[in-house]
């Protein structure tokens, strides 16, 4: 029997990125908040301190910062007529736990979407014509535009200290800066990081080769610096633990270092850590959410009323919350019906391992932050054209390679052997003089009527609900744009002279061992028609008004950017409608 | 008329009673929100809250003093277990001259020797504010010292050596702020209650105003300017590490954090500048340089130092300014007791989060990691690198160590 506790004006389910900016505009409006999140809580000092923040082991092979699969998991599958099994090893993406979320152990890579991201479909088939597109490609126009995000992203640019070179400041393009980018309102609050020696290479080949290259814009900041908040960053150390770390030193922004300091400091608001939400409640209409159950570590049921409901966990999480609160129509592919699961997406990552002169290049990896590099935009999204190339979708390049660390950074020629004294001369031989950019080609994916999530009719959790199950492949449209952009990638580093280059292409089916990124999009979608999507405009639930839903979960499809710094604007975007409409008239933002 | 005349008299000193048994200020509410700030400054939750207490002004809290435990007494208005049947008379006696209303004295964990410099009102308004907490019957056995320090006869000697009565006097040819400042730290800011040395009987040594002190297993270090500590401190630097906690050089932990979360950060930036004014006025002795430190240990400590501390601190030691102190300024790393630094190293420390700067970054602990001899390498590096504070010991470490492992807090 749940005990229920006293009512609150909001609940908020998960304490990551979107949870900590929800909790802060909607407590600093006023509300009482509360929010509960499933792992523990994390700070700095005491739970990635520097004496062990950089332990490789701990961290990047153990996987300390993501959730337990042992805690729970999803079943995968790539194909509708295979049964899917559980994971039981993170591999193709890393699922976080904990207060901070994902946002305590990303890299920190904070980038906007082009302005025609988000007005896909009707851009696209401007463009080429409706034909172009595959027949079971399903993407979508978000119902946000780029010019109504931008001063959010702003918000959250300022917020976070991002250290980069704006390309375009109201119409006017930059030197220096992504020339394709949508116009900002203002330059980046920190100059770029600094570059190591190969990511300069990488700049001076690609603007030979007539691109235009610009720093990566980073989380992590290229000097100290103090937020609208009050809350102040360290400068980066270069020490190239980010991506799976929690940042020892202040410097790489996350909820820890820019948000939860003045959000703790409110009074009308209050966390609880360690517990798991394991159901929205709804009233017998169904249309209304009356708060959240939810399990703490004693496996006690509490209850918590609230008269509004923010769903803010990790993509998959919020879908499956919503599928086994019965709030939105469940999407059956077969049907082509409901709403909650469909359009998931992830991303094509793909990779070029170079090999260079050890008697002429010491590229010292080591030296590196989360968001380092130097990148072009020329072959992502719509900048270019797809005409010729019978496929959409693209994604930025370049030199990101994030770190040296030693277990993992051994790259070798193809043809070496995989272990014994041959191999150890490889790696001797090439660490300081390889080149492994890491997510060098982050490319789209796009959404199809086959990749989706749903309720797993077989495995179950330990609560006994279903488990989440993933239908994921890649399709022939992200597998050419993938070779295509692989192939120009390729010849930027030949250009730098490298003596051997290596293409890792992505190739089908979707390996779901191999990490990619943790980019999961989709499945509780934004957009204008409440059939073909989850939420309004304003991520509120066409179903259930008092629920918003936040998160990449939202995206129709992905775009070939990280999707943090969406993620980010579309929170500020929510939060600034519930202050400015919802709360002065709670109910349905659009009529639909 | 004589009836009258009596009929009035009977309302006279019925009038009287109801005055001194309740004060009649509390009806006033700028004597009520004086005496809120006056609290602050006085910093009266300090010992009278138990830490995150639900209760302010309660009482419980263990005050540790260098002859034992003393707990603070419940200063809510409960007339049982309180001090609601107090009069204001009673209440400033207790306050500023250290008796209580039993005519026995108090003990000078009750800074009653700066409180004396207070103005009759000051004490008043404050008591005011007391009045309208809420009342919580909180019964506290303050005196759990040993015999004979449980005596409080005792401290009728005690008074005579170290109590000097007598409200704060403006000095005239200083300026209105300096006066300020020094009425704020003299009397209820207390500061010499922690930064002046003690002699063995816990007086104020009032030859060496503060100088510094160790208690509580912190250093409240030397604050003076001139040629002392904070001489390359401006007042801006002072009165912005008080109101925030935080400034280019270092950032407010333990005792001191408590202070300012409590106290400093809640004064108003005319009070925290003045408070600044008069401390940049104190005048101090030039530290002692020592130059003995053992080369094989600064290159040890030095090595440790650029692995663990310089990611925060930079490699010159110089820090972050408002978020990781600088080493070389900092006043309680190049004092001459090591117990702050020791203990940071040690057992890490959060620092203060205030409306000003809401960060509270916090130093881990490094005490799991390092040895005593590689505490003490580092600690001496630290110490003697930029400055030139004594070198300390592996035994110096071990204690500590031993010192932190007894803590309860």
């Amino acid at each position: 029997m749940a005990r229920k506790l006293p009512r609150k004006d909001v609940v908020i389910i998960g304490l990551g990125w979107t949870g900590s900016i929800m909790a802060y505009e909607l407590a600093d409006a006023g509300l009482d908040v509360i929010a509960i999140e499933r792992g523990p809580w994390r700070n700095t000092a005491t739970d990635y301190p520097p004496g062990y923040a950089a332990d490789e082991l701990r961290y990047r092979i153990r996987h300390e910062l993501f959730l337990s699969p042992s805690q729970t998991t999803f079943t995968f599958r790539n194909k509708m007529s295979e049964t899917a099994l559980p994971i039981r090893t993170w591999g193709a993406f890393m699922p976080p736990n904990g207060v901070g979320g994902g946002g305590v152990h990303w890299n920190a890579e904070t980038w906007r979407f082009l302005p025609s991201d988000f007005v896909l479909k009707t851009h696209l088939t401007q463009r080429y014509g409706a034909g172009f597109l595959p027949e079971d490609m399903t993407v979508q126009d978000w119902g946000v535009t780029y010019d109504e995000l931008e001063p959010h992203y702003d918000r959250f640019e300022y917020l976070c200290g991002t250290s980069g070179q704006a390309g375009n400041i109201k119409g006017t393009i930059m030197e220096g800066g992504n020339p394709f980018e949508g116009p900002r309102s203002r330059a980046y609050p920190n100059p770029p990081q600094d570059q190591p020696f190969g990511h300069t290479l990488f700049g001076k080949a690609a603007r030979e080769l007539g691109y235009k290259p610009f720093p990566q814009p980073s989380g992590n900041m290229s000097r100290p610096y103090q937020n609208p908040l009050g809350v102040r960053l360290g400068p980066c150390t270069y020490c190239g633990f980010c991506e799976w770390f929690g940042c020892g030193n202040y410097s790489k922004a996350s909820p820890q270092t820019t948000i939860l300091p003045a959000l703790v400091r409110k009074p009308n608001f209050t966390a609880r850590d360690n517990s798991e939400v394991t159901r929205i409640n709804v009233d017998g209409s169904g249309k209304r959410a009356t708060g959240v159950s939810f399990v703490d570590t004693a496996g006690d049921e509490w209850e918590q009323p609230a008269d509004l409901v923010v769903l803010s966990a990790y993509t998959i999480f919020n879908v499956q919350l919503l599928l086994l609160s019965g709030i939105g129509k469940a999407y059956d592919p077969a049907a082509n019906t409901g709403v909650v699961g469909r359009n998931f997406t992830h991303q094509t990552i793909s990779d070029v391992v170079s090999f260079f002169d050890p008697a002429k290049f010491v590229f010292n990896p080591f030296i590196a932050s989360g968001a380092i590099g130097m990148c072009i935009d020329e072959f992502n999204g719509d900048n270019f054209d797809h005409g010729p190339h019978g496929f959409v979708g693209g994604g930025y390049m370049g030199h990101v390679q994030t770190n040296g660390r030693p277990i993992e950074t051994t790259p070798v020629p193809p043809g070496t052997p995989s272990w014994g004294a041959a191999w150890k001369k490889a790696v001797k031989e090439n660490y300081q003089s390889a080149i492994k950019p890491g997510t060098g080609v982050h490319g789209s994916m796009y959404s199809y009527r086959d990749v989706y999530l749903d309720l797993d009719p077989t495995y179950k959790d330990r609560f006994n609900r279903p488990l989440v199950r993933i239908t994921m492949d890649f399709h022939d449209n992200e597998i050419k744009q993938n070779k295509f952009l692989t192939d120009k990638f390729a010849e930027i580093f030949q250009a730098m002279g490298a003596k051997q280059v290596h293409k890792e292409y992505r190739k089908a089916p979707y390996d779901i061992t191999k990490y990619q990124t943790t980019h999961l999009c989709g499945g509780a979608i934004m957009g204008t028609d409440p059939n073909t999507s989850a939420l309004n405009r304003y991520l509120q639930s066409w179903d259930v008004p008092n629920l918003f839903v936040l998160g990449a979960s939202a995206f129709p499809q992905n775009a070939g950017y990280n999707p943090t710094g969406t993620v980010a604007a579309l929170a500020y975007w929510a939060a600034d409608a519930i202050r400015s409409n919802y709360l002065k008239n709670p109910g349905q933002l659009i009529n639909a | 008329m004589r009836r009258a005349a009596q009929f009035a008299f009977v309302m006279l000193t019925f009038a009287v009673g109801v005055s001194k048994a309740m004060s009649a200020d509390v009806q006033n509410f700028a004597a009520v929100e004086r005496g809120r700030y006056l609290a602050a400054a006085a910093d009266c939750g300090s010992c009278h809250t138990v830490p995150g207490s639900d209760h302010p002004f309660s009482g419980g809290r263990p005050i540790e003093t260098p002859f034992g435990v003393l707990v603070a007494p419940n200063i809510t208005p409960d007339r049982e277990t309180g001090i609601g049947a107090w009069t204001d008379e009673e209440f400033d006696a207790a306050a500023r001259k250290g008796m209580r209303r039993d005519g026995k004295r108090l003990y000078p964990a009750m800074p009653f020797p700066y409180f004396a410099r207070m103005t009759q009102e000051d004490v008043k308004d404050i008591r005011a504010y007391l009045s309208t907490v809420e009342p919580v019957h909180n019964s506290v056995a303050a005196n759990q010292l040993p015999f004979p320090l449980n005596q409080r006869m005792a401290m009728t000697v005690w008074d005579k050596l170290y109590f000097k009565p007598g409200e704060f006097m403006e000095q005239r040819n200083k300026s209105k702020q300096w006066n300020r400042g020094a009425y704020l730290v003299e009397g209820p800011g207390h500061c010499g209650a922690c930064h002046t040395p003690k002699t063995v009987l816990g007086g104020d040594k009032s030859d060496k105003p503060l100088q510094g002190y160790t208690l509580q297993g912190w250093v409240a270090p030397d604050i003076t300017s001139g040629q002392g500590p904070l001489a390359e401190w401006s007042a801006d630097d002072l009165a912005q590490y008080l109101k925030t906690g935080h400034n280019r050089f270092a950032a407010a932990a333990g005792l001191m954090g408590e202070v300012v979360e409590l106290s400093t950060s809640r004064l108003s930036d005319d009070d925290t500048k003045a408070m600044a004014a008069y401390l940049k006025d104190v005048s101090g002795p030039k530290a002692a340089a020592d130059s003995s430190a053992d080369a094989h240990v600064m290159a040890a400590g030095g090595a440790i130092y650029q692995d663990l501390c310089s990611a925060c601190h930079k490699s010159d030691g110089s820090g972050v300014p408002n978020l990781i102190p600088n080493l070389a300024h900092a006043a309680t790393v190049n004092t001459g007791d090591p117990t702050t630094v020791l203990r940071v190293i040690l057992q890490g420390a959060q620092s203060v989060a205030t409306d000003k700067e809401p960060t509270g970054p916090a130093m881990p602990a490094f005490g799991w990691q390092l040895n005593d001899v590689q505490v003490a390498a580092v600690a001496t590096y630290v110490r003697n690198h930029w400055g030139k504070a004594p070198p300390v010991s592996a035994d110096q470490a071990k204690k500590e160590r031993a010192a932190l492992d007894a803590r309860t807090n």
